[in-house]
């Protein structure tokens, strides 16, 4: 039996935390957030995601008082930055899910360190997301209508279009999201509740830890409950980026009906969500000293994930180009010549050098080993799937059918403050989070802390 | 009284004692840990939940309804008669149906977990306890509930002392 469980151990030092104990664990990251001063950076970092949000706002507030008009869309394009930023949101939540469900399924253990703050930003991701399709709306006040409610009107959704179904996929994994992360953090909850030294804290997180209390025939049920969810979450992760592609892929639009997207934008939505999970997790563990938690191996196995993922985007990429060709379709084999020498080709290029070329420098060791070329390769790509999804969207509609309809989109300074408005909203609410609430599962550390020290044991033996 | 508490420092140590005390008849006794720890449940004779049960049924509830509503507004409450295509056009509903089921199904994981562990619940007697702070921290905790037909405040107490326990304490109510 030992020489079975033998090869595991080595790998799984990488992973945890050197000379750490349960106690220890549960200090060390508790006091991130029981501290009670601010960092400089960090109140430096909320300011200037402040002031973007209040950019946001304003945007918002003219866009209600004036209208769609103030954006860039109009007929061709009238889906612009909106429905380009709503996709890469979305896309950039799916890794906190692949995370927290798909690799808990999977019993891969290096998730433990990152599972809690990629939720938090597959939350908040899903939150930026979902005020973009409201927001393009031209009448967001009524986005309530895409609900099936019994109205004065005596009219109800269309349930065979995929708008509709989009409306439910978002919605769905937004609150499960949120179920699941709130599940998540009733353990450490009532861990900050039991650390907690002012009377507020104490308060607080009592409250919100509603009684827990650890009991054995708690965690039985909690932990079928939390397997069930993650077993929940697992095809639905699949299902929201499917059915996002829909949106597209249901149309005629040249460029856009094509059988490979629904795991074509699965794939992306993976590659870009881990983008921003390395983004985020390395500054956090600098500026917190965790490298102990989020070690240099965590960073390896998401750059290997990132590789992977981007291969099969890449292959999306060929086959859409192939298929273009190969149907003999002439607007849409012309779709595909007029992103790569059209009006907005030099997109297009940008795309494909930070999508395909520059993330192949991956298969290095040295690459996944160095934390600055990773942080800057997680930027790359960032920056690349937003161009993809721009690619998709707006050069697709601009030249289709009907030369006579062609046109340009040039985006406004409304869609600009309303796009880095959001990402303004994304990193303050990231900052709140870090501040007031574990950013690392404490209970889960704990688990393996504890697992590792047995096995130890029966190693000397 | 609601009962008395003994601590353990090792988790191992817990599950042994835990043994020991189901073994002895008692049958009212609760075990808490900062982490779930393997074969706890077991020792203190808790051996299976209704959590796959419950899912199940929200599965089942939200599928039904998902498909139903869309089955009702579609071919009953405005149907639209686009080129003679059916009205009921199952496979359209299929992207709707799954969500619901997900919805639904986990809505029930969560609410389900918490109304069978009796969560939320403000307030304990155990939270009065000052080292039981440290049940979310790095210590193990057991405690036979004054409810127990075989509990005698004297012989319980002296039994819990031969567990190895690091401390034993008086639960008030």
């Amino acid at each position: 039996m030992a020489s079975v469980e033998r090869p595991k151990l080595p790998e799984r030092e990488h992973l945890l935390p050197r000379g750490h104990t349960i106690a220890s664990v549960s200090d060390k990251i508790s006091s991130i957030v029981l501290a009670r001063q601010l960092k400089y950076g960090w109140v430096l970092g909320l300011m200037v995601s402040f002031v973007l949000v209040m950019g946001l706002f304003f945007a918002i507030g003219c866009l209600f008082a004036r209208g769609i008009g103030i954006w860039g869309v109009n007929v061709p394009v009238a889906w612009g930055f909106a429905i380009v930023n709503f996709v890469w949101w979305i896309g950039i939540g799916h890794a906190g899910t692949l995370i927290s469900a798909i690799l808990l399924l999977l019993r891969q253990e290096w998730r433990t360190s990152i599972n809690r703050f990629a939720e938090a930003m597959t939350l908040i991701a899903v939150a930026c997301a979902g005020l973009f399709p409201i927001l393009h709306l031209g009448r967001p006040q009524y986005f309530y209508w895409l609900a099936p409610y019994p109205s004065t009107m005596g009219v109800w959704p269309q349930f065979r279009s995929p708008l509709i179904w989009d409306f439910f996929a978002v919605s769905t994994y937004a609150t499960v999201s949120l179920l699941f992360w709130y599940i998540g953090l009733i353990p450490d909850l009532a861990t900050l509740r039991d650390r907690a030294k002012r009377p507020f804290a104490q308060i607080a997180y009592g409250f919100l830890a509603m009684g827990w209390r650890g009991s054995a025939r708690h965690w039985r049920r909690y932990q079928d409950a939390y397997l069930l969810m993650a077993a929940l979450a697992t095809p639905l992760v699949v299902s929201v980026h499917s059915v996002v592609s829909f949106d597209f892929a249901v149309a005629i639009v040249p460029g856009w009906h094509s059988t490979v997207f629904p795991p074509y934008f699965v794939a992306g939505a993976i590659y870009s969500g881990f983008a921003m999970v390395l983004t985020i997790a390395i500054p956090l563990r600098a500026a917190y000293g965790l490298r102990d938690f989020i070690t240099d191996r965590h960073l390896e196995n998401m750059a290997k994930v990132m590789l992977a993922s981007g291969l099969v985007v890449a292959y999306g990429y060929a086959t859409e180009t192939f298929t273009a060709w190969y149907s003999g379709h002439e607007p849409e084999w012309f779709s595909i010549v007029n992103r790569a020498t059209g009006p907005y080709a030099f997109f297009y290029w940008l795309l494909l050098l930070s999508n395909i070329a520059i993330p192949q420098l991956l298969w290095f060791q040295t690459t996944r080993r160095n934390v600055y070329a990773l942080f800057a390769m997680a930027l790359v790509i960032n920056l690349g799937m937003w161009l993809e999804r721009f690619v998709i969207v707006v050069v697709s509609l601009h030249r289709d059918y009907l030369p006579s309809s062609w046109g340009m989109y040039v985006p406004t300074r409304w869609d600009w403050f309303t796009f880095l408005g959001t990402i303004g909203l994304f990193t303050a609410l990231m900052f709140l989070f870090i501040r007031l609430l574990p950013v690392i599962s404490i209970f889960e550390m704990r688990e393996m802390v504890e697992q590792s020290q047995d096995e130890s044991h029966v190693d000397h033996a | 009284m609601f009962g008395i508490l003994a601590e353990f420092t090792d988790a191992e140590e817990l599950v042994a004692a835990a043994q020991r005390v189901y073994e002895s008849g008692y049958r009212r006794f609760e075990a808490y840990s900062p982490m779930p720890v393997e074969g706890l449940a077991d020792a203190i004779g808790f051996r299976r939940t209704r959590m796959p049960l419950v899912v199940l049924i929200g599965g089942i509830i939200g599928a039904l309804s998902g498909y139903g509503l869309q089955y009702w507004v579609s071919a009953i409450a405005y149907p639209l008669n686009i080129g003679g295509r059916p009205l009921h056009s199952w496979p359209a509903f299929i992207p709707v149906t799954f969500e619901m089921t997900v919805l639904i199904a986990a809505l029930f994981a969560v609410l389900g977990m918490l109304a069978m562990n009796g969560l939320p619940r403000p307030h304990h007697p155990l939270f009065a306890i000052r080292e039981f702070d440290r049940a979310t921290r790095d210590r193990f905790f057991l405690c036979i509930l004054q409810s127990d037909p075989m509990f005698h405040q004297q012989s319980t107490r002296g039994f819990m002392e031969s567990l190895g326990a690091a401390e034993v304490i008086d639960v008030p109510e």
